[in-house]
């Protein structure tokens, strides 16, 4: 290394030098979501494997009865919104909880902005709409798994064998053994990947309170720098990230 | 961050990136709108499937690219980045084919 014959050049092993011109805190978040990426990556291959191995549905869709024999169609499953209970409206809550992500991960880039210019007030409001965008999705959440667990007014007969003699029954609803929606798989992929999901944008809710918190009391205009602002952005745009991915797979194909 | 140090309380700061950040979101805003529309127009098959996974990616690039600034980040970061989601991609193409023969065989 021709560097310790220069006085003037920084040594790379004492701190104060960015490799690939990225902060230590931001190198290692993007190390992370790498590591994440194959987490979700690795339940989406998963379903994937699964239903392809999976019998699917033949005939017309406008035909389509719910059934444990074969794979669903999405958009007969999710077709229900609050308070209009009954009417089909295939995936448009869904399409209104992608919509609520979308917008905070732009309200969560404009507190990243406003940080880059020290605007604390500014900081702090874009970083309120971000928290409550990612509340309201939980909140959508919880009642999408709500409406999957409780089910139909109808619900769906199964014939089952059970201690060798075939008993049909009505299932209403779905848990990980029983799903009235399609094979017994299809609810527990939902529950994995969706559950799996909630549980990132919760934490990410409560991350971007602890920036909220500490942008209100001033810590980051001490420290001179927003950075954790953008560590935490690139956490929260994963997160929305995922949900795009979560959409097509599980929603939209 | 060298070029952000500007301390100064300037309105016209930082609108240009204001204005790239919208248009972003404009962007995503239309594709899903077409998705929807794809979605309920479109007969389910290859062609569809194709579909749905290109607007994905176009998603995910504007997401990655101007939300988390990817784009505008060293090569060497944009690559070690993108690499490593090439092995997911074809884990994904494996193990489906791998899942379309468990079906033969059952």
């Amino acid at each position: 290394m021709a560097a310790t014959a220069q006085p003037n050049v920084k040594n790379v092993w004492l701190g104060g030098v960015e490799p690939m011109k990225a902060s230590y805190g931001k190198l290692m978040m993007w190390f992370f979501l790498i590591s994440d990426t194959f987490t979700f990556s690795a339940l989406l291959v998963a379903y994937g494997l699964v239903r392809f191995s999976s019998p699917a549905y033949v005939g017309q869709v406008a035909d389509f009865v719910a059934s444990p024999a074969y794979w669903p169609i999405p958009e007969k499953v999710f077709d229900a919104i609050p308070f209009f209970h009954g009417l089909h409206a295939p995936l448009v809550f869904v399409g209104i909880m992608t919509f609520i992500l979308i917008f905070s991960s732009v309200t969560m880039v404009l507190a990243v902005e406003a940080g880059h210019r020290m605007d604390r007030a500014a900081v702090e409001k874009y970083m309120l709409w971000t928290i409550l965008g990612g509340a309201t999705f939980l909140g959508c959440q919880a009642w999408e798994w709500t409406h999957f667990i409780v089910g139909t007014d109808s619900g769906t007969v199964v014939k089952e064998l059970i201690n060798g003699d075939w008993v049909t029954h009505t299932v209403f609803g779905a848990n990980l053994t029983q799903n009235q929606y399609g094979p017994p798989a299809f609810a527990d992929f939902f529950f994995f990947i969706t559950g799996f999901h909630g549980t990132h944008v919760l934490s990410g809710v409560i991350l971007n309170f602890l920036v909220f918190y500490r942008t209100a009391t001033g810590l980051y205009e001490r420290r001179g720098h927003y950075e954790m602002v953008e560590k935490i952005g690139l956490y929260w745009h994963f997160v929305d990230l995922v949900w795009v991915f979560v959409f097509t797979f599980f929603y939209l194909v | 961050m060298a070029h952000v140090h500007e301390h100064e309380h300037d309105e016209n700061a930082g609108a240009e990136q204001r204005k790239a950040i919208w248009r972003t979101f404009w962007i995503l805003l239309a594709i899903t709108a077409l998705e929807f529309l794809i979605a309920f127009t479109l007969d389910a098959g290859v062609l569809k499937t194709a579909i749905f996974v290109g607007m994905t990616i176009v998603k995910a690039f504007y997401i990655v690219g101007e939300f988390m600034h990817l784009k505008h980040e060293v090569k060497s970061l944009i690559w070690s980045i993108l690499i490593p989601c090439i092995f997911v991609v074809w884990l994904l193409i494996a193990l489906m084919r791998e899942g379309g023969s468990i079906f033969d065989l059952r």
